[in-house]
């Protein structure tokens, strides 16, 4: 016979009887996020290395250059992508859990005991529709850029780098597209689709956003990747470290 | 046949202790049978709480190695081989006996929930008006989601906070084509819907699959950031006199 203590007295951060490994998610999710984190702020602060031949790092696009503005240019653009993905509800759910710990796992204890959730301060979050407006802005921009990457020296062609921006722009906008908010936007709002106007439009259009909505982590962190690795590719080829392979 | 340790809280809201039992195992066994053997001929006075033992009323939620499940749906299979196996009562609601607990607070919640008002003009409803909600009827009201949620187990907000059981409720009555109750002040002030921070677990536990965060709880918020945290909404309801 082993004695333990009642359930209701485990409220130690850490406590749970789970014996698969729980604390790998949120450790990953820790690691990778602060690592992003750290190299976009390194390449905004960098202020070169953004164009690269017919390439324009997604991280200065639109580029806005300003005699007023003593930073960066990155910095008039990033704040849109990065509220975006700071309020995404899939996001909330990776940082509340990994860097909080509110909770660090399912039922697994929590290091602190007071808890407000998404109340006061974090009212914030509720600006998540506003970020993806301004998204949608950035996106129209990123797949400028993609046009823009298919020309060379006035020449239609395709290098390595029009391929990794047309990637980041199509996972971009899988990630943008998929939103909650903008799911709710197309058709969530809607009680009633038969009586509604334009309600059967506005039906396909909410199954079709849903149905990729479904996937909206998968968009989440394939978007994070892409867009670090469309920046560093950009980089390497602007300083000469890599030369672009032309295809056609 | 193997024995597989189990060890089973037996005990009340005072307290308790985790008590081992060897059980023989077999294949296509699940815990509630392994549960049915300790009572049959180990310990009769184990309280348990089942009915169906097809995953389909929700009687039999405990927490197994820790997490929320419904053991009538728990193949020892699939849980990790040479090590024993923890059963214990749901960690949010207080104990009575050894796996049983009392989820009488959840019906309180649900009264407390502005009722489904048709409209007056006799809708017909189409299978587009209602596919959504369908979902939300799966619901066999096993608790899981409510044990799980952190809101309730970690920080005790059961005065101010419903569960994600009731936002599945609540998302079902805001949806119906067909109901005419404007929920917006209660979803926002009562039912705590702000002090969820949408970490899914409710999602991750519920036996019949219901995207609880997803289906239900993201779109109420939605509803309330239409409501009271959309200016630009509010702008455009006040040019063109639309809600």
């Amino acid at each position: 016979m082993e004695k333990t203590v009642a359930p209701a007295a485990m409220v130690k951060f850490g406590t749970t009887q789970r014996k698969d490994a729980w604390w790998a998610a949120p450790t990953a999710t820790v690691a990778v996020l602060t690592l992003f984190v750290i190299y976009s702020m390194v390449r905004a602060f960098e202020n070169n290395y953004y164009i690269a031949g017919p390439y324009l790092s997604p991280f200065y696009s639109p580029l806005l250059l300003f005699d007023w503005w003593p930073l960066s240019p990155a910095f008039l653009i990033l704040w849109a992508p990065a509220g975006f993905r700071f309020t995404c509800y899939y996001y909330r759910k990776a940082y509340y859990r990994a860097y909080a710990a509110h909770p660090f796992a399912c039922a697994v204890g929590e290091p602190h005991r007071d808890y407000q959730g998404e109340t006061k301060l974090f009212l914030f979050q509720n600006l998540h529709r506003f970020f993806l407006y301004a998204a949608v802005v950035v996106l129209f921009f990123l797949w400028h850029d993609v046009i823009k990457a298919f020309s060379f020296g006035g020449h239609f062609g395709m290098g390595f780098g029009t391929l990794v921006l047309l990637v980041n722009t199509v996972l971009l906008s899988g990630y943008t597209f998929s939103c909650h908010s903008f799911r709710h936007f197309v058709g969530g709002n809607v009680d009633c689709f038969s009586c509604a106007k334009a309600g059967r439009v506005r039906f396909k259009l909410w199954k079709g956003v849903s149905s990729i909505n479904e996937h909206h982590m998968l968009w989440a962190w394939t978007s994070l990747f892409a867009v670090m690795a469309a920046d560093l590719y950009v980089r390497l080829v602007a300083c000469g470290a890599i030369h672009d392979l032309r295809i056609f | 046949m193997p024995d597989v340790t189990f060890k089973v809280f037996r005990g009340d809201a005072k307290g308790g202790q985790a008590i081992d039992y060897p059980v023989p195992i077999a294949p296509g066994m699940v815990v509630l049978d392994a549960l049915h053997y300790i009572q049959g001929y180990l310990a009769p006075d184990l309280a348990v709480r089942w009915n169906c033992k097809a995953a389909k009323c929700g009687s039999c939620s405990a927490e197994v190695n820790g997490k929320p499940a419904l053991m009538c749906k728990t193949r020892l299979d699939s849980l990790p081989t040479g090590r024993p196996i923890t059963v214990y009562p749901m960690k949010t609601f207080p104990v009575i006996k050894d796996l049983v607990c009392d989820v009488s607070w959840n019906y309180d919640v649900n009264k407390k929930i502005p009722p489904y008002r048709p409209a007056k003009d006799g809708r017909k409803i189409y299978q587009e008006d209602v596919d959504r909600v369908q979902e939300f009827r799966k619901c066999i009201e096993c608790f899981l989601c409510q044990d799980v949620c952190h809101v309730l187990r970690e920080h005790e907000k059961k005065a101010e906070f419903a569960g994600p059981r009731f936002f599945v409720r609540l998302a079902g009555l805001e949806m119906h084509p067909n109901d005419i109750t404007d929920r917006s002040e209660f979803l926002k002030n009562s039912s705590g819907l702000g002090l969820c921070n949408i970490t899914k677990c409710c999602t991750e536990v519920c036996p019949e699959e219901i995207h609880i965060t997803d289906n239900a709880i993201i779109p109420l918020k939605e509803r309330v950031a239409d409501r009271f945290f959309d200016p630009l909404r509010w702008v455009f309801a006040k040019i063109f006199g639309r809600k």
